[in-house]
């Protein structure tokens, strides 16, 4: 079908899929692996957290090796130094280059901290690392991040969690348009139809996580957010038709009965 | 005399200076010998897991020992 003729391309990593998926909040781990399997995803967030010495759960490397690819995150994280060492760790821990930078500026909103996730983005693309920031929904910083090196950039739709959907579609749209990097909507997706269309305002990607964990069913709001966003991309790549402001029949206006 | 003197921080945490190396550290504290999904920094810095036997403690060391996790 047509996603197979679609890859995403991501420095130099080939994605079939173009849903990113969390792992976090799920009622449990079968049904994060069965909601892993029903998105269709390709790449799996996590986090990199202290060890509790009070003892450990299965490990979500050994439940999620080999069947997707891993993009470590530095999610709470608010000075570019936290979040340098923090995405070190991850690359010794998971044994990757790929992270997803998150430079927190706010704990109520989760908003990004643009002045330390500038910083955060350039010293880990001098290290090497493979860039994948959280940032806001501002085309000024989009620039200035796929300038520095970034591999995207992942504007959110709304504050993590919130469920808004996309509060600005017209500056996602904007970012999309101009961006020489791929665009991963990140943050602020509720249901499908979020999906959808962030793909149809042009995002190359969409990243979801509590949208489908804390869903009544999880599993399946998984499989509708992979139809979404392939639905969401078809139309982008079909190009919608231009809105009107008032009606344009479709049916051929000749030979009414009764004329 | 197998005492050793000293404290040192493991996540944020003080504790007493009881192991020699970052590995027995580890083992201390309920790390898989091989260490996998785990990563650890000294005093601010990565240490790679080849190194963590060679890697000796000393009081006042800062030791972080993390692990992946779910995470969105």
């Amino acid at each position: 079908m047509q996603k197979h003729k679609d890859p995403l391309v991501i420095a130099g990593r080939t994605f079939n899929s173009r849903l990113f998926l969390g792992t976090a909040g799920y009622p449990n781990r079968q049904v994060m692996l069965d909601a892993v399997a029903a998105s269709g995803t390709e790449m799996a967030t996590a986090s990199i957290r202290r060890i509790s010495l009070a003892g450990e759960e299965e490990s979500l490397l050994d439940l999620l090796a080999g069947r997707v690819h891993f993009l470590p995150n530095t999610a709470g994280c608010q000075t570019a130094k936290d979040a340098v060492l923090t995405a070190e760790l991850a690359r010794e821990a998971l044994e990757t280059d790929w992270v997803k930078l998150e430079v927190i500026g706010d704990r109520e909103l989760l908003y990004p901290n643009v002045e330390e996730l500038l910083l955060a983005a350039q010293e880990l693309i001098a290290k090497g690392f493979i860039v994948l920031p959280y940032c806001n929904d501002d085309p000024v910083t989009c620039q200035k991040l796929a300038d520095l090196g970034c591999a995207t950039v992942m504007p959110l739709g709304a504050p993590i969690g919130s469920g808004l959907g996309i509060s600005n579609p017209h500056l996602i749209e904007l970012i999309c348009a101009r961006s020489t990097v791929p665009v991963v909507l990140d943050a602020g997706i509720g249901t499908a139809s979020d999906a959808a269309q962030a793909m149809e305002l042009g995002c190359s990607a969409v990243l979801v996580n509590t949208a489908v964990s804390r869903a009544n069913d999880p599993v399946q709001m998984a499989a509708a957010m992979c139809a979404g966003v392939e639905a969401g991309r078809l139309a982008y790549l079909s190009g919608r038709i231009p809105k009107r402001t008032h009606a344009e029949p479709s049916s051929p206006q000749f030979g009414l009965v009764g004329t | 005399m197998g005492m050793i003197q000293g404290m040192i921080r493991i996540n944020g945490e003080g504790a007493p200076l009881a192991a020699a190396t970052l590995a027995e550290l580890l083992v201390q504290s309920g790390v898989d010998a091989d260490g996998k999904g785990v990563a650890v920094a000294l005093n601010g810095q990565v240490v790679r897991r080849a190194s963590w036997a060679e890697t000796k403690l000393s009081p006042g060391d800062d030791v972080e020992i993390v692990r992946v996790r779910q995470g969105g």
